[in-house]
């Protein structure tokens, strides 16, 4: 089912983005906040040296029960999804026969005969249509749960102190991308070392309508207000954090005409795992070698690059950027886009048309931004 | 609420324009860059660059949006704000002081009556809100 054109789908989180003062934008399909009025520089810069908070319960979540939930998502993923355990996550991927991308995922997991794929906003349908129309006679059950889960994500190097004061958890003993489910403030929820902004950090699943309930008492406990406190952050930071942390957005950098080889994504291709979507394409561009590869870049130049805007290399149009932006913490403008691989080292020069006026930059490694490990 | 000085006239791209003598200078409003967030980017034309009015004369940026910015006025570029390239955040702190853009020797002065006053601004700006 679609929602008519201009009908806005709301989290949870609705009202309570307003009474922040959040500017409120259409993405994927969602009535979501941009920015809150401390600013995307700041609600960034916050996440890196204190803590962000982030509303997401507009992803999807699709859960997957029976006795051949891991088989039938290996099926369906990139990924090796018989390599989890009880409490793992795995980022991983739907693909297309052509080895292109579907979508990008997280696929927990609960028990062997139980997962949950959690998807992409903009993209919940189509993979839900996607995910039934390859049910084949495994035995599982299906079901589109995106409406019964709010998703709250607190990151940066605070989150651990601020988040342990509303649950019993040991929040420390859940290693990166592994989850437990407990109660945080009395509610049921799981709660996911895993995130998208390069910071340490959680997401936190609960019922939907428990969702204003976690969003005040995280401000609270993180001191919302405070110099250095926990900021609510944006669609903008959200998107120029995971972009210093060199993350992949799909429609963005990955999409169905791109594939995982080329967007640097081979380490969550499991071509020996067994039969799946896409293995055979994968395997064959592999060994054949790919011809254009995603990296990143710095503008040398006075100028910010733009998503869309072509590459040219000694004048000739090369590829695109994926994603273009300044780095609030890097203080550098930077950004991603796919060149032919004979141009994808570090240190090459390329141009970037801004508007018509062509801007220096070059290719450097990815990510921009790693954090310290404690 | 954005603040829209009464000394000055105001275009519906959300430009304003002081008149000084025969000289217009120009920017963006306070609610201009308050829509904006934070410009991290300010790109200016040269002195001596002519602009028919409503034309694009550059652009300013956010971290999320590049916005062109258009001459309310005709005329001859006579100065730009030069020190808008090391410090764009002017624009947000002071839009209508430090954060000023160019200055226009006026072609045709007249133009300047055709601009919107600070109170049609202000509906104009409230219409386009709801």
């Amino acid at each position: 089912m679609t929602a008519p054109a201009l009908e806005l789908k709301k989290t949870s989180l609705n009202e309570a983005h307003r009474k922040l003062g959040g500017r409120m934008v259409e993405f994927g399909g969602w009535d979501m906040p941009v920015q809150y009025p401390a600013g995307t520089m700041t609600e960034h810069l916050r996440t890196r040296t204190n803590a962000g908070l982030f509303d997401v319960s507009h992803m999807g979540e699709i859960e997957v029960r029976g006795p051949d939930s891991i088989p039938f998502v290996n099926r369906l993923v990139s990924n090796d999804a018989a390599k989890l355990i009880d409490g793992q996550a795995q980022y991983s991927a739907l693909t297309t026969p052509e080895g292109t991308v579907i979508d990008d995922l997280l696929v927990y997991r609960f028990a062997e005969d139980h997962l949950l794929l959690v998807v992409n906003a903009g993209t919940t349908e189509k993979d839900w249509d996607w995910i039934i129309s390859h049910h084949g006679d495994e035995n599982v059950e299906l079901r589109n749960a995106s409406a019964d889960y709010c998703q709250i994500a607190v990151q940066g190097p605070d989150a651990i102190s601020i988040l342990q004061k509303l649950t019993a958890v040991p929040l420390s003993e859940i290693k990166y991308y592994h989850f437990r489910e407990g109660s945080v403030d009395g509610v049921p929820a799981i709660v996911s070392r895993t995130g998208y902004t390069g910071e340490d950090g959680f997401e936190v699943y609960a019922a939907a309508d428990k969702a204003e309930q976690l969003w005040n008492k995280i401000l609270d406990a993180g001191d919302f207000g405070n110099d250095d406190g926990v900021l609510p952050c944006g669609l903008a930071a959200r998107n120029t954090l995971r972009l210093e942390a060199g993350m992949c957005l799909y429609g963005h950098e990955i999409d169905e005409t791109t594939t995982l080889l080329e967007a640097n994504l081979g380490w969550i291709c499991k071509l020996n795992k067994g039969a799946f979507i896409g293995r055979e394409l994968l395997q064959r561009q592999k060994d054949d070698g790919i011809k254009r590869k995603l990296v990143g870049f710095d503008v040398t130049d006075r100028g910010i690059a733009r998503d869309g805007q072509d590459v040219l290399i000694g004048g000739a149009p090369v590829g695109h950027v994926t994603s273009g932006s300044p780095a609030p913490f890097l203080k550098q403008n930077i950004g991603m886009a796919y060149v032919p691989v004979e141009f994808a080292n570090a240190g090459q020069a390329i141009e970037i048309d801004v508007r018509g006026r062509l801007v220096a930059a070059q290719i450097v490694p990815l990510p921009f931004y790693k954090r310290a490990k404690q | 609420m954005a603040n829209v000085p009464e000394n000055l006239h105001y275009s519906k791209d959300h430009e304003w324009v002081r008149v000084e003598g025969d000289t217009a200078v120009i920017g963006i409003t306070d609610h201009a860059q308050d829509q904006l967030g934070d410009v991290v980017y300010v790109e200016l034309p040269k002195s001596g660059e002519e602009f028919a009015a409503h034309e694009s004369f550059g652009s300013v940026e956010s971290v999320k949006a590049v916005s062109e910015i258009f001459t309310p006025v005709s005329g001859n570029v006579s100065e730009v704000n030069g020190s808008l390239n090391d410090e764009p955040e002017k624009v947000n702190k002071d839009p209508y002081g430090e954060g000023w853009m160019i200055k226009i020797k006026m072609s045709n002065s007249g133009e300047v009556d055709s601009l919107l006053t600070p109170a049609e601004y202000e509906d104009f700006t409230k219409a386009e809100s709801e």
